[in-house]
């Protein structure tokens, strides 16, 4: 079947843009309409993906193949299977609540703020359905421009300095990762084709290299300990948008890696150093947990709560399990919806108050009732509360954890306190008591806006959690088919 | 004597001497209507370079013809660089007009040196021997001093153009110290005869190798290798700016093919001594460069250490063709063209860089600090955005052609064997990464200092956004300047 669909999810926000830039920052009210058309255009092109995805194979669908650098025998290949398409639907979805939510608060230089968020996407659901060593890459890489300019130019105070150290980390990682990707294509004979990857046999040494290099990568992006000190600097400087899109999709392109590179390439190689992998992963989870609880600002404790919870993904992955894995995805999903939601109620606060203090905060329940209930509600599905999505996806990795080690399960399962504790002691220092001061007491509560976001949001957190089929079900055959790869040695 | 003078083909140097002809009537017109109409000697010099390229084309059957007496080489490769460098000094004619005019600089003289710099660049690019490659290069370096000092009221031009001449003196001394060597030990000044000495192997070695370190020292020096490098900076710096744009593209392309040309055409049978020594200098070129461009305030010198580490990284390439003493054609072919792709990709983003910095410009005031790109997105998103491209795409960030460049030469180091070397050398990326992101956060995140509007004229703007866009572009579809450099070099070696 000839389909351009993935094509159309990368190339229509990527070429959406360009109009957007051109109209510029005086015409506000065409431009912020004109990104949304895009951005929702660039959503409807995915939703065939899913509507049209064949549950039963492990193959990739959708699949495009046009020749692109015959040199190096590199090819515009493109792809999805069980694993990334949920992925892309995500990303083109968050994109359309990211232009929402910039709608009135972006002042300065709203044209090239919505078309760096656009263009953002469509490079995003590229690193999603590459299947060629050299497209993945360099979709990867030229994401990082258009985030980097996001935090640098509408982001906090310490914005400088918090783009340059985002971008340098994670370039750190993706250039270690070209030589490995260089060194594949020469011991496979001449091929950038992931999948050919899949099946070629690699020697214990070079293997634990190359797992090296994809771990300094993608560890970077996850963000694992202890590379993990961009995130809380990117986070609390970047304007809400590009936090929004940090966490819910940043994020996921390193735990992506491991699955598409690391595991099934390399899988002699992950089985040897799993225990590594374990611990940091554990690190993460606990540690971490921790540092989130003594945040005094809100968007640097969202920030630790997402390395904490990407520990969970990674801890999932590197259990070698059906239910581990699927529940690393699922909690990758999850988190998606979740830590979208929280940067946003955080946004709505700052856009108000200007401010990301605890302290500065209390008792806004009394002044903004809806929002509260709303920001209660993401506040429990972050700390994994029953019939929310981020119940599902922790409660499978622990399974799967058990399963493989009844002391790493137990060790994880730590999370569900962890995370309630510093989840919803800032709920209560931010949301109850008393009105806590003069600014607080002339909060407005959200308007229609606002509401819609955080509204679908809540929606999709809800429906996740009380029916996740729809989300495994597609997984399924994929991650079968993973585990045959990571099972299978290659020596 | 005479009876034995037989009248060379005059045919595959019709570019060359054409250039010659209408360099005089260059000199004649500004002779004539140079005080009243220099914009008439600018015009013919673009032509003259139009006609050189219609001559190339035209003269191009894709063989390899020598010519006076074996001194003279027209193959696919030399078609090719002489096409890319009047490219180059159109462009940068193009992008120089305004900045010539507003200082006054836009006399005859610079037409005809920059002619003359041109006719030493395209004999470089075809010599094939010696001799030739040495003329071409002192008439292309010569030129390059006057041009360096055109400005006869600037001191610091006048320094620059002194230490660079001096530096530059001593350069084709050890060059031809080593020429001497090589003649000396194998009897032979036509390149093909050296390598034909060397492949019968009776020549001695010792002599050979001592001849072969003066030529690497000589080829370094032009290339601008750590460690002879001094001058690029310096040079950088002191010229103006049109003039360090001109050195700063075209002449890499001569110095690629003098390095072709002698090390590859010449003395292969040696490449398993010099891979080694183009080895040092390419990881302390990559290194230095990439650290030293940090600390500078002057966007010229920054471009200037960030040439010597592109020029580390094109070398990466070209010493990846022998691998293990086994020679093997595709071997040679991919990595010798990865270095001819980069030198084209850093040429074409070397130009859009310093017409960043000559749109900046305006008359009595030169923009060549950093801090004159300050909020360059608020004067003006567009150039802001080409800026934007050329500084990602020269720090090897994807979609652009730098990363390609990059990766063609990284992927041939590797294939080579010298894979810890392609990790310092992406490490050191890592490093260069910062100050060109410097450049992209001075003009994106910072308020702007000087609020006055561009004063450019269009043909710059033009040119500069097809510059921009072609970085962009080529970055996009890589695919037909690769093979382009593929097939020239397979063609040609």
């Amino acid at each position: 079947m000839k389909s351009q669909l993935l094509s159309l999810a990368i190339w229509v926000p990527i070429l959406g843009a360009l109009p957007v830039f051109w109209l510029g920052s005086e015409r506000r009210t065409l431009v912020r309409w004109l990104s949304l058309a895009v951005a929702i255009a660039g959503f409807l092109v995915t939703i065939p993906l899913y509507t049209g995805f064949d549950t039963s194979t492990a193959g990739m669908q959708f699949f495009e193949q046009v020749p692109w650098i015959t040199r190096f025998n590199v090819q515009y290949m493109l792809g999805v299977d069980g694993i990334s398409m949920p992925f892309i639907l995500l990303n083109s979805l968050i994109t359309v609540l990211v232009v929402l939510a910039g709608w009135e608060v972006i002042e300065e230089k709203q044209a090239q703020y919505m078309g760096a968020f656009l263009v953002m996407s469509g490079l995003m659901n590229g690193i999603f359905c590459a299947l060629d060593g050299v497209l993945f890459y360099v979709f990867f890489e030229a994401s990082l421009i258009p985030m980097y300019i996001i935090i640098g130019a509408w982001g906090g105070p310490n914005r400088v300095y918090a783009a340059i150290k985002f971008f340098l980390y994670t370039l750190l990682g993706s250039l270690l990762m070209l030589v490995a990707l260089i060194w594949l294509f020469l011991e496979s004979g001449g091929s950038f084709n992931i999948l050919d990857w899949h099946h070629l046999r690699i020697g214990m040494a070079p293997q634990i290299l190359i797992f090296i290099a994809f771990l300094v990568s993608f560890a970077v992006k996850v963000p694992m300990w202890p590379v993990h000190t961009w995130l809380p600097d990117a986070h609390v400087e970047a304007p809400t948008g590009g936090s929004v899109v940090l966490a819910a999709i940043a994020l996921k392109l390193g735990a992506y890696g491991f699955v598409r590179f690391s595991l099934p390439i390399v899988p002699d190689a992950s089985h040897h150093l799993a225990p590594l992998m374990i611990a940091l992963s554990l690190i993460a989870v606990i540690y971490i947990g921790f540092v989130a609880l003594v945040q005094t600002d809100m968007k640097k404790l969202i920030a630790y709560s997402s390395i904490s919870h990407m520990g969970f993904v990674t801890l999932g992955f590197f259990i070698f399990n059906q239910i581990g894995i699927e529940g690393a995805l699922v909690q990758m999903i999850s988190h998606g919806f979740v830590s979208a939601a929280m940067f946003l109620c955080v946004g709505v606060m700052y856009d108000r108050m200007h401010s990301r203090m605890i302290a500065d905060y209390g008792g806004v329940v009394n002044t903004m009732p809806k929002f509260a209930a709303l920001f209660i509600f993401f506040a429990m599905a972050n700390s994994g509360l029953p019939a929310t999505s981020g119940f599902v996806g922790e409660f499978m990795v622990i399974l799967g954890a058990i399963k493989f080690n009844f002391w790493v399960g137990f060790a994880a399962a730590t999370t569900l306190i962890l995370g309630a504790a510093y989840t919803l002691w800032m709920i209560k220092r931010v949301v109850f008591g008393a009105v806590a001061n003069d600014h607080v007491a002339k909060l407005k509560d959200i308007g229609g806006r606002e509401f819609l976001v955080l509204g679908l949001l809540a929606v999709c957190v809800l429906a996740m959690g009380l029916y996740p089929f729809p989300f495994t079900e597609v997984m399924h055959a994929s991650v079968d088919n993973l585990l045959k790869h990571v099972a299978m040695s290659k020596l | 004597m005479l009876n034995n003078f037989v009248m060379p083909d005059l045919y595959p140097a019709a570019p060359e001497i054409f250039l010659l002809l209408m360099s005089f009537l260059v000199l004649f017109v500004d002779l004539v209507f140079g005080a009243t109409h220099r914009w008439i000697a600018a015009m013919l010099t673009v032509i003259t370079l139009l006609g050189c390229a219609a001559l190339t084309l035209v003269t191009s059957d894709g063989q390899t013809t020598l010519t006076f007496s074996n001194m003279f080489v027209d193959d696919l490769l030399s078609d090719f660089l002489k096409l890319m460098s009047y490219l180059a000094v159109i462009m940068m004619l193009v992008y120089s007009r305004q900045y010539l005019g507003d200082r006054g600089l836009d006399r005859g003289e610079f037409y005809v040196l920059v002619l003359y710099a041109t006719l030493g660049m395209m004999v470089m690019i075809s010599a094939a021997s010696l001799l030739t490659m040495y003329l071409g290069l002192e008439l292309m370096s010569l030129s390059l001093y006057g041009l360096v000092a055109i400005d006869r009221e600037s001191r610091r031009a006048t320094e620059a153009a002194m230490k660079y001449f001096v530096l530059g003196a001593l350069a084709s001394g050890l060059l031809l110290y080593g020429m001497s060597m090589i003649y000396g030990a194998t009897g032979s000044l036509e390149i093909g005869g050296v390598a034909q000495a060397l492949y019968q192997g009776h020549s001695e070695k010792p002599v050979l190798v001592f001849g072969l370190v003066f030529l690497v020292a000589g080829i370094a020096f032009k290339l601008g290798l750590v460690p002879f490098h001094m001058w690029i900076p310096d040079v950088y710096h002191g010229a103006p700016t049109a003039v360090t744009m001109f050195i700063g593209s075209a002449p890499k392309l001569a110095a690629f093919a003098m390095a072709l040309r002698l090390l590859v055409y010449g003395l292969f049978g040696l490449a398993m001594d010099w891979q080694k020594m183009l080895l040092i200098m390419a990881v302390l070129s990559i290194g230095l460069g990439n650290l030293a461009a940090i600390a500078q305030t002057n966007i010229k010198r920054m471009l200037a250490y960030s040439a010597i580490s592109h020029m580390g990284y094109m070398v990466l390439g070209l010493m990846a063709g022998v691998i293990g003493g086994q020679i093997d054609p595709f071997t040679a072919v991919n990595a010798y063209s990865s270095a001819l792709y980069y030198t084209v990709a850093y040429v074409l983003m070397s130009l859009g860089a310093f017409g960043m910095v000559l749109l900046l410009s305006r008359a009595g005031y030169e923009a060549e600090n950093l801090e004159d790109f300050k909020g360059l997105n608020q004067r003006s998103p567009w150039f802001a955005a080409m800026m934007l491209i050329i500084m990602f795409s020269m720090a090897g960030i994807p979609f652009f052609i730098g990363f390609f460049a990059k990766f063609a030469v990284l992927l041939a180091a590797i294939k080579a064997g010298y894979t810890a070397v392609a990790v310092v050398a992406v490490m050191f990326s890592l490093v260069g990464a910062f100050y060109y992101l410097r450049v992209v956060k001075l003009m994106y995140f910072d308020a702007p200092v000087d609020s006055a509007p561009i004063a450019a004229g269009l043909d710059l703007r033009v040119m500069l956004s097809l510059n921009g866009l072609a970085i962009a572009a080529f970055g996009l579809f890589p695919d037909a300047v690769m093979l382009v450099c593929t097939t020239t070099l397979m063609r040609s070696l």
